[in-house]
């Protein structure tokens, strides 16, 4: 079987500082896969590259038969492609159920670009006239988008209408979950999903992401949480200054002695990194 | 050859004059990441500062020069005072909105003061002029170049080497940190502005004597032309600020050789329009100054819409249908006339950027596209105005988008900075183009309102086509809203880069926000042709812009209701209070100020 998701010899600097040194990955349809590795190691930088977000200097990421290093974000969304982000980007003044039909945008028909000039122009008929197409698929697509704030269980449906800045941070994170999942992703990156959650907030994430494997969605996940990377992935990747230090299944890694330096020789150590130690060993 | 002296002699001055003017903006950029649009008017009132000591107490020019220094840099610390330091930590727009807020309060109050006509500022230098190069210099030139250098030499001595200098750069570079380290960034702040505006009040009373003509109209000028220099060098970057004016000065001054006067701005906005698309950084910019803020959606305050019942929404409709039946009164109606027209603009202008987030400050150049597209047609090919006034939205829509796509991918300040040159282009256009426009002569005998040979004369009949077509436009715009497309626009507004992530093509969308903003402010615009019966290229003028703007923050950011009551409620108090003109635009100042202090999400609640 082809992977989904390849990338080769990955590079990316900023300004004399080495983000992603020639980084090799691949994920395979179905797969879990979980990039790790201590603070400024190159793992949102990766996610970057791969979403278009940003260029690479040197190298080579494809989506199945198609380069994607060069695409703009725009592109890479609509080959199916969606992410959520570090720090969190809901659409502060939309509402929580905008928010996820935002994620439904590149499956809209009606808003399906076209050709310049005429593209626009038809789009604000359609929007304007409205024809029984466009209100079902809006229908349709509204339904979908309450289903998939179901999965939340009474987090988010409680609030369909707020607007997402009223929202706890941890319900920000999942309306961003909910928000990629609406693009019905071939390949879903998941930044840091639980950054800032409680450990009940945590176990009720990671149900949800295992859920989310189990139905088949392809997913590169970025996590701090190595407990639940362990228990998710089929593949993990370390990184450390921006190149691999490790990759391979959740036991392979727990034991090699590059990741374990990694995270308890570094400059710096601190309570989180004493954790991780403890967590991989 | 003595000409290209004289000229590069002139170009010099004026950029010297510039210099003093875009240091302050740089300065002030630097500290507080604000363009403060309110440095125009303390370089006008630096000139009056000075006009009053000369005329009235016969100062001498040393001590003159020290009483405009001081004067303008104490109406600095106001500016900072007032303007800047209640906003900290409210949406980076609010502050600049505040600055504009100030520029129309103290213009105003100038003109109050002062009166509007020009006066003359006599200097007592003597009259000598060396002849060097086949050119000459005069006493004049000497003294604006001395004020200008031996400026530059004393703030890079207090930058350099005093402690409140290091505190300003500290500021300058992570403010954040200077405060965390000791540094009382307030007073910094307050020590900026009081530097900034007392160099740009030099800089008018400068001016002032070199031309031996000042007028209170001269701020917003002087405004764009700080602007303009700082954009050129990099915005907040001081030295550039001085290379830019110096090179802006001579790219004018070489412009007027070459075709005239009249070419003068349009030199300084075309050169400003090349390096936002071209070098945004600017000239020694070195880093890219544009960047956004995650999770924030910086643009608007945090609000939620006030809920306008919808009976009370037919009911109000009615209510306006129902007037002129009850109540024909010529001047009501007029006045409401003008509310309605003001409210097509507002509608159009809630909608680019209110909804989408792009703010323009030009958007008076759609009104003055879509007025001469309509007399034009009406007048050299004979077409009836119901035909040409939707002509002239589609004209409008057109012309405005094609003119603003470029800018698309500029966002913030610069897009702000971008649509008001282009506003200004577009009006410098009109004025220059004389075999279509007539120039500064006008178009006069355009023909009034008709549709199948019934023609609109009275009071009430245009009160009705004006209503009648701005219900239709605000329906069209809540329809738009309540579809998807109004949900992608407002997703561009809150986060560009999450909106890409999720397949939203930027300048396609900003797109279709300013074609339809641009018909309804073109049919605006050609419906006040007809109305008018009179353009000329000031008509529509900058001023309309940001009165605008007003209407949009009063009535709430993207709120159709909003943007008309906002319209209404600037038009018609007024009116109703029967204010002369120029307490209007000091009404408008104030109130600008105190909803960008007190209610930011506006009256009815940005969208």
């Amino acid at each position: 079987m082809a992977p989904l998701l390849e990338i080769r010899s990955l590079s990316r600097s900023f300004g004399g500082v080495t983000a992603v040194q020639s980084l090799d990955l691949h994920v395979m349809p179905g797969e879990l896969v979980s990039i790790i590795g201590p603070n400024g190691a190159g793992k949102t930088t990766t996610f970057n590259l791969i979403s278009g977000l940003d260029r690479p200097d040197a190298g080579e990421i494809r989506l199945g038969q198609r380069a994607l290093a060069g695409l703009s974000p725009e592109a890479i969304a609509a080959l199916g492609v969606a992410r959520t982000f570090q720090h969190g980007r809901v659409f502060a003044n939309l509402s929580v159920l905008d928010n996820v039909l935002i994620g439904a945008h590149t499956r809209l028909r009606a808003a399906r670009p076209g050709a310049p000039l005429i593209g626009p122009i038809a789009e604000l008929f359609r929007a304007l006239v409205r024809p029984v197409w466009v209100k079902r698929e809006a229908q349709a697509h509204e339904q979908e988008a309450h289903e998939i704030l179901a999965l939340f269980g009474d987090r988010l449906t409680p609030r369909v209408n707020d607007p997402a800045y009223s929202l706890s941070y941890a319900n920000r994170r999942r309306v961003e979950i909910a928000r990629a999942l609406a693009l019905r992703p071939k390949l879903l990156l998941l930044d840091e999903p639980t950054a800032g959650m409680n450990p009940t907030e945590t176990t009720e994430m990671q149900a949800l992401v295992a859920d989310l494997k189990a139905r088949g969605v392809t997913i590169l996940l970025i996590e701090h949480k190595l407990e639940m990377v362990m228990q998710l992935s089929d593949r993990i990747y370390v990184l450390d200054d921006g190149a691999k230090i490790a990759e391979g299944a959740p036991a392979e890694v727990r034991n090699d002695p590059a990741v374990i330096e990694a995270y308890l020789g570094h400059s710096g150590v601190g309570g989180a990194a004493t954790a991780a130690y403890e967590a991989v060993a | 050859m003595s000409s290209f002296v004289d000229y590069t002699v002139n170009g010099l001055v004026i950029g010297n004059i510039y210099a003093l003017l875009a240091v302050g903006l740089a300065l002030i950029f630097g500290v507080a990441n604000l363009i403060n649009f309110a440095q125009g008017s303390v370089y006008t009132i630096g000139a009056y500062i000075g006009w009053a000591a000369i005329t009235f107490l016969h100062m001498p020019l040393p001590l003159t020069m020290a009483i405009v220094f001081v004067g303008s840099g104490l109406i600095g610390v106001l500016i900072e005072r007032i303007g800047l330091r209640p906003l900290q930590g409210k949406a980076r727009i609010a502050p600049l909105i505040a600055t504009i807020g100030l520029s129309f309060v103290l213009d105003q109050l100038v003109q109050l003061i002062f009166s509007a006509s020009p006066r003359a500022l006599p200097s007592d230098l003597p009259d000598i002029r060396i002849d060097i190069a086949g050119g000459s210099i005069g006493a004049m030139d000497v003294l604006i170049a001395g004020a200008g250098l031996s400026s530059a030499a004393v703030l890079y001595v207090f930058l350099r080497f005093t402690k409140l200098g290091y505190a300003v750069r500290a500021t300058a570079q992570d403010r954040e940190a200077a405060r965390q380290m000791g540094v009382n960034v307030d007073a910094v702040n307050s020590a900026v502005f009081a530097i900034a505006s007392a160099l740009g009040g030099l800089s008018g009373l400068l001016v002032g004597m070199y031309y031996n003509h000042i007028d209170p109209a001269m701020s917003f000028q002087a405004t764009l032309k700080g602007v303009v220099a700082q954009v050129i060098g990099g915005v907040g970057n001081v030295p550039g600020a001085i290379v830019g004016s110096l090179l802006l000065g001579l790219v004018e001054s070489y412009g007027i050789a070459l075709l005239g006067t009249s070419y003068r701005n349009l030199f300084a906005f075309v050169l400003l329009i090349g390096f936002l698309l071209f070098l945004p950084n600017g000239l020694f910019g070195g880093r890219s100054v544009v960047h956004s803020e995650p999770l924030t959606g910086s643009f608007i305050a945090p609000s939620r819409e006030f809920p306008v019942p919808r009976w009370a929404v037919i009911a109000l409709t009615l209510t306006a249908f129902a007037l002129p039946l009850i109540y024909n009164a010529p001047y009501l109606l007029q006045t409401l006339t003008n509310a309605w027209l003001a409210a097509m603009l507002a509608l159009s202008l809630t909608l680019v950027s209110g909804t989408t987030g792009q703010m323009s400050f030009g958007h008076a150049g759609l009104l003055a596209i879509g007025g001469y597209a309509s007399a034009l047609l009406a007048l050299n090919i004979g077409w009836s105005p119901a035909l040409s006034i939707p002509a002239a939205g589609l004209i409008a829509a057109a012309i405005g988008t094609a003119l603003v796509f470029p800018a698309f991918r500029l966002r913030g300040h610069y897009i702000a900075i971008a649509t008001l040159a282009i506003g200004e282009i577009v009006s410098l256009t009109i004025l220059n183009w004389e075999s279509l426009t007539q120039g500064a002569m006008g178009i006069s005998g355009i023909p009034p309102l008709s549709a199948f040979g019934h023609e609109a004369y009275s009071a009430r009949s245009v009160y009705y086509v004006c209503l009648v077509v701005l219900a239709a436009l605000a329906l069209l715009q809540t329809r738009l809203l309540s579809s998807h497309l109004g949900r992608t626009l407002r997703a561009v507004r809150e986060d560009e880069v999450a909106a890409r992530s999720f397949g939203i093509q930027l300048s396609h969308y900003k797109s279709i926000a300013f074609a339809f903003g641009g018909f309804g402010a073109g049919v605006s615009g050609g419906i006040a042709a007809h109305l008018y019966s009179y353009l000329n290229n000031q008509t529509f003028d900058s001023q309309l812009s940001l009165l605008a703007l007003t209407m949009v923050i009063l009535g709430g950011m993207g709120n159709v209701l909003g943007a008309i009551l906002g319209a209404l409620v600037l038009v018609g108090l007024p009116e109703m209070f029967r204010f002369a003109a120029e307490y209007r635009i000091l009404i408008y100042g104030i109130v600008l100020l105190l909803l960008i202090r007190f209610r930011p999400q506006g009256l009815l609640g940005a969208v």
